[in-house]
């Protein structure tokens, strides 16, 4: 089993992602520079982590979603391949049009770093079959771009196609004024998920919640039985 | 020939502006209290070279707003093109 975590210029969470996917669930994991481009195909799940790519300019994501192992990404999205994206990835993945909506500034407009709750909406993914839906994770945000919008139509769809797999756990929880408290999202395929809470910071019981750890353990026990089969 | 274009984008009007809204309330905070509605957008200027036509100048800023420049799911823009001497 190989995970990828692509590194954009800004990203600061690549290794934050690496730490846990390689060192603390024992999965080899490679660094992939965002402008060589890639054949993805050898890799189990590919990882867009947090961070800052490209300073933020004009909007978060929209400028690294042009990086040339895009598109690699977007090509072993549409085979199927299973992509993640945290925090500034989620942003990536909405500019590159993999994950449907935008996002806005915080309602508060200040950058929000603290533990949020949120509520497991679907268990219908590769990254939450280990999940029960309804129960509720404990994991940090930290980001200043949180505040999901999604047209009416468009979120009718979401809630049709089970779409929505995150949502902050209620209003006092939800740290951006994100609409109907979404905290992640996945393509109608569900092979895509972006979320802005941070599975890999709340990984290590010494970090204050392992909670993220079941995202990451969903994901590994769906390979598993995946090779098996 | 060469051509200023200047790109202006915004939220569409049917989404909240979090930063329209906080700078309105700042200005509502000096006394102004007349300000029935306030929006935060982006400027953007550009020179394009080389380019015969106004028109082809126009066809290449509407791909760039639709491609990068805006984010059309959230965002309107709208152009000015200037030749220059």
């Amino acid at each position: 089993m190989k995970f990828a975590v692509i590194s954009f210029p800004g990203s600061n969470c690549d290794q934050d992602v690496c730490h846990v996917t390689g060192e603390v669930l024992q999965v080899a994991t490679e660094i992939l520079r965002h402008d060589v481009r890639q054949d993805l195909t050898d890799y189990d799940t590919v990882i867009l982590p947090g961070g800052f790519s490209y300073g933020d300019y004009l909007r978060s994501g929209a400028i690294a979603r042009f990086s040339p192992i895009m598109e690699d990404v977007i090509n072993y999205a549409e085979a199927g391949g299973l992509v993640l994206g945290i925090c500034n990835g989620f942003q990536i993945l909405l500019e590159a049009g993999l994950l449907p909506g935008a996002m806005k500034v915080n309602d508060s407009v200040k950058f929000v770093c603290r533990q949020v709750a949120i509520t497991v909406e679907s268990s219908e993914t590769a990254f939450t079959g280990g999940l029960t839906r309804g129960e509720t994770l404990q994991m940090p945000v930290a980001h200043q771009e949180g505040n999901y919008y999604i047209d009416p139509a468009g979120l009718e769809q979401l809630k049709a196609d089970d779409q929505i797999v995150f949502r902050y756990l209620n209003q006092e929880e939800n740290p951006n004024g994100s609409l109907a408290d979404i905290a992640g999202v996945c393509n109608q395929e569900k092979n895509v998920l972006g979320l802005m809470p941070h599975p890999e910071r709340a990984s290590e019981k010494i970090l204050g919640s392992e909670d993220g750890k079941k995202i990451f353990a969903s994901l590994l026990d769906y390979l598993s039985s995946r090779e098996e089969s | 020939m060469d051509w200023l274009v200047k790109v202006t984008i915004q939220l569409k009007e049917s989404i909240l502006d979090p930063q329209g809204q906080a700078v309105k309330s700042g200005l509502e905070a000096l006394g102004y209290k007349n300000i029935a509605d306030l929006q935060v957008g982006k400027y953007i200027e550009l020179t394009v070279s080389d380019e015969d036509k106004e028109q082809e100048v126009s066809t290449q800023v509407e791909e760039m707003c639709q491609r990068l420049l805006a984010n059309p799911v959230i965002e309107d823009y709208n152009y000015e093109i200037e030749e220059l001497a």
